[in-house]
């Protein structure tokens, strides 16, 4: 069997560089198969994060020549071999170690979200049909790759003021629930800085998951925005009707 | 300088080993009892092996099917697990499932409906009736992510990343536990004046295997070590379904809700081969008896062109197959070449759970240590010698809401916390003793052998000549896993990371087999090539327990519950 040849960035904060691998390659692997033969077999040291290797639990983040992709699921035959296949961090993170980076930001801006609030006296009874959007958002597996590739992160670093687009899914999946209550509209002007995303739709082609985040979440979350903030005859409407939530 | 300067410190009322479904709906509950709550884990929150459950919870909230109630399933749960059940555990699962779902919804889960706006429930093996509310098959990720935003918002403290190497005893009571973040390798002490073993299964030592490197069994092995009993270790489930190729997906999970959907289950002769092993309910078995079908079939010659099973939804239409199974739609496009709605999948037996455990009461989760609880697969107790598919999210739920109340109570009677530093010292001082070594084997050759050891002596089918071979194996392997080097540094170093992961993964392997050797019967999971049969006489009327005598590992028997009158008439037959 042919082999393959990593090159891996290895270091820490402080220091680092690429180091090149060879790794025989077998049917159907796939690139975190690639980084665990390297671990077992040339550097028990090499930092890694995985967990289900099955595009479930968004834990193996890398940029894999150059794009931003779970390695669990990339697979080394849809890579050309006539070159090195470069792997490295995350890079809207801080790297820890080798392939690991500090996703804390992302635990921190999640904790700025208000609950699920149902409406009082609620029954519990919700249909399908109204589910089938949001359940889109709660595909989410917290891979970050959306937040990696954002510009608004990557190249403008607005991690205090923006939530990015992870958290514009996880506000949708709340904010079109069918039995919720409460609006997050101000906290996506304010705290979140929806503002800054200009709809490039960067984080929608790199979701493993396939959430169309720009279309299905951050676009109607902006129009309520508007609406909220922006639009006093839309404010007034919705006073009347008691209900927040536009279809 | 004493320790309790010298390391970081942290001291909660009730800390949590494991951010799974357990861990969480634990933390949930003492939270909401008052305590101060500490969250640990290994990985990231959220990344725990409870988000690659897929099917869905078992629950008899009899919304799609009207005649099913917390009988049948209490019925369904211990004749599945051959009455070795502790029966007051399946009571209580089968009781409180569905308020535990209902809480879930009210938490913001969102699970598929049935036409009259009701959480929908879907058939699987052993169930009498559809009973598994679900989510597609991503079931495990909207029960974690709902779990984890409420208690983010309750308020715990959550250390990531972080793994548990002591748990710190004073007598004979636990007070806390001591362990290392895994990104900078430095020690901390987490006080407490109760903690909750939430750490799931075992499924790492074996090769092939539905587990992540997570489950090496640290929890069990943890309490084992500070003089906890653990129970029922020789059951240890092999799910039906695997993927069997390519190589490096071998072992990942096939959903059983493929089954439950309507999936069947062929030899490479074409034949519908579960007609032969159970007529009656096909492919919705119970899974000790599916994963033994397929491997006989693989076995007898008559297996996939890869040594498995067909596995085929291809008869249902695509725009359903990819809405009820996006997830195996998806990874078996990706992974394998292989579209679905258009062909049969390969399938074949993976190590997927283990029934076994620490031993713990069925009210409290406690267990026979004071001041530690346990719940989740790390628990012994619900599921008997053969787990329901389903049966595990409600217990993650169930037993986890019980485990935090039970905590919770004991913490808030219990007196101040000793830490003795003798305990500490000597576990920094295994901990880092890879490192000094001028020569030694690289950890992850060990956990290879272990894993063949375990895979091909103490798998599927078991005999004693085997078995007897695997505990020399592992007297061996344990030799060489205290001479194992490690290279590099404390900063995040998985090779270092396995080198302790390695000593927990070879105790549980070591009872495992004990066990397994010392059932001479077949039941459930189990299963004795040189005794097929039911021992209702004996084995039926006692369970295993593994106990530490110093150094030695130590295995009694204890005599098993008895079923009271008017339950036990619930199990009778029905002709």
């Amino acid at each position: 069997m042919a082999d393959a040849i990593l090159e891996v960035f290895r270091g820490n904060q402080e220091i680092g560089g690429t180091k090149q691998y060879t790794v025989p390659i077998a049917p159907g692997m796939v690139v975190l198969d690639a980084l665990h033969y390297i671990q077992a077999n040339q550097e028990p040291d090499l930092a890694v994060r995985w967990n289900c290797k099955a595009g479930k639990c968004g834990s193996c983040s890398a940029e894999v020549n150059g794009k931003p992709r779970l390695t669990c699921k990339t697979r080394m035959d849809a890579l050309p071999t006539d070159k090195p296949i470069t792997v490295y961090p995350m890079k809207s993170f801080p790297v820890i170690k080798d392939l690991v980076t500090d996703v804390s930001w992302n635990y921190r801006v999640n904790k700025k979200i208000p609950p699920f609030t149902p409406k009082p006296g609620t029954d519990w009874k919700m249909y399908q049909e109204d589910m089938d959007r949001v359940q889109e958002f709660r595909k989410c597996i917290e891979c970050f790759l959306c937040q990696n590739v954002c510009h608004v992160v990557r190249d403008h670093h607005k991690k205090e003021e923006f939530g990015g687009p992870r958290f514009f899914v996880r506000v949708a999946s709340l904010e079109m629930h069918p039995l919720d209550n409460v609006s997050r509209a101000k906290l996506l002007k304010d705290e979140l800085g929806i503002g800054y995303c200009n709809i490039t739709k960067c984080c929608t082609e790199v979701c493993p998951e396939e959430i169309k985040i720009t279309d299905n979440a951050i676009i109607p979350l902006k129009e309520r925005v508007v609406d909220e903030f922006y639009d006093p005859i839309m404010k007034l409407v919705r006073k009347i009707r008691g209900a927040p939530k536009a279809g | 300088m004493t320790n309790q300067t010298k390391y970081e410190t942290h001291e909660h009322d009730v800390l949590i080993i494991g951010a799974g479904g357990a861990g969480l709906r634990a933390a949930i509950e003492a939270l909401a009892a008052g305590a101060r709550v500490a969250v640990v884990s290994k990985s990231l929150l959220g990344k725990a092996h409870t988000v690659m459950a897929e099917g869905g919870i078992a629950a008899a909230m009899a919304n799609v099917d009207k005649a099913d109630s917390w009988r049948t399933h209490f019925r369904d749960t211990m004749r599945g697990g051959k009455l070795m059940n502790n029966w007051r555990m399946a009571q209580l699962h089968a009781q409180e499932a569905p308020e535990r779902v209902r809480e879930l919804e009210q938490w913001g889960a969102l699970f598929d409906r049935t036409s009259d706006g009701d959480i929908l429930q879907r058939a699987f093996g052993g169930h009498t009736f559809k009973r598994l509310c679900h989510v597609g098959d991503r079931t495990g990720l909207e029960m974690i992510r709902t779990l984890q935003d409420r208690g983010v918002q309750m308020g715990f403290d959550v250390f990531m990343e972080c793994t548990i190497i002591r748990l710190l005893t004073d007598g004979k009571r636990v007070v806390g536990a001591f362990g290392y973040w895994r990104e900078q390798g430095r020690f901390v002490v987490l006080k407490a004046k109760a903690v909750v073993m939430a750490t799931g299964g075992i499924g790492k030592a074996w090769r092939v295997t539905s587990n992540s490197w997570e489950y090496t069994g640290d929890g069990m092995a943890l309490a084992y070590d500070a003089g906890a009993e653990l129970l029922d270790m020789e059951f240890v489930q092999f799910h039906p379904t695997g993927m069997v190729w390519p190589p490096g997906v071998q072992g990942i999970l096939v959903t059983e809700a493929v089954r439950g959907e309507g999936g069947i289950l062929r030899n490479k002769a074409g034949e519908r081969f579960m007609e032969k092993y159970d007529p009656k309910r096909m492919e919705l078995s119970t899974r000790d008896v599916v994963a033994r079908s397929i491997y006989t079939e693989v076995r007898e010659g008559r297996g996939s062109e890869h040594g498995g099973a067909y596995l085929d939804i291809s008869h249902k239409p695509a725009e359903y197959v990819k809405q009820k199974l996006p997830s195996m739609y998806h990874q078996f496009k990706e992974l394998a070449d292989v579209d679905i709605t258009k062909g049969p999948m390969e399938v074949g037996p993976t190590c997927h759970y283990v029934m076994g455990g620490i031993r713990v009461e069925a009210e409290t989760a406690a267990s026979s240590l004071p001041g530690l609880f346990a719940a989740g697969e790390a628990a012994a107790g619900l599921h008997g010698a053969n787990r329901l598919g389903g049966n595990s999210l409600s217990d993650l739920l169930v037993f986890g809401r019980r485990a935090g109340l039970g905590a919770a109570a004991y913490a808030a009677k219990a007196p101040a916390v000793a830490i003795d530093d003798t305990q500490i010292a000597e576990a920094e001082r295994d901990m880092l003793a890879p490192f000094d070594r001028g020569e030694g084997e690289n950890p992850y050759s060990v956990h290879r052998d272990l894993q063949e050891t375990m895979q091909n002596l103490v798998g599927i089918f078991r005999i004693e000549e085997d078995m007897n071979k695997a505990m020399g194996e592992l007297e061996k392997l344990k030799q060489r896993a205290a001479r194992v080097r490690v290279e590099g540094s404390r900063l995040f170093n998985p090779g270092w990371h396995l080198s302790r992961d390695l000593k927990s993964m070879l105790t549980i392997s070591e009872a495992v087999t004990r066990c397994a050797l010392a059932r001479k019967e077949s039941r459930g999971a189990h299963s004795r090539i040189d005794y097929p049969k039911l021992d209702d006489q004996l084995w039926g009327k006692q369970q295993n327990v593994i106990t530490r005598d110093g150094d030695k590992m130590k295995l009694q028997q204890i005599p098993a519950q008895v079923v009271p009158q008017e339950l036990n008439e619930l199990l009778a037959d029905d002709k």
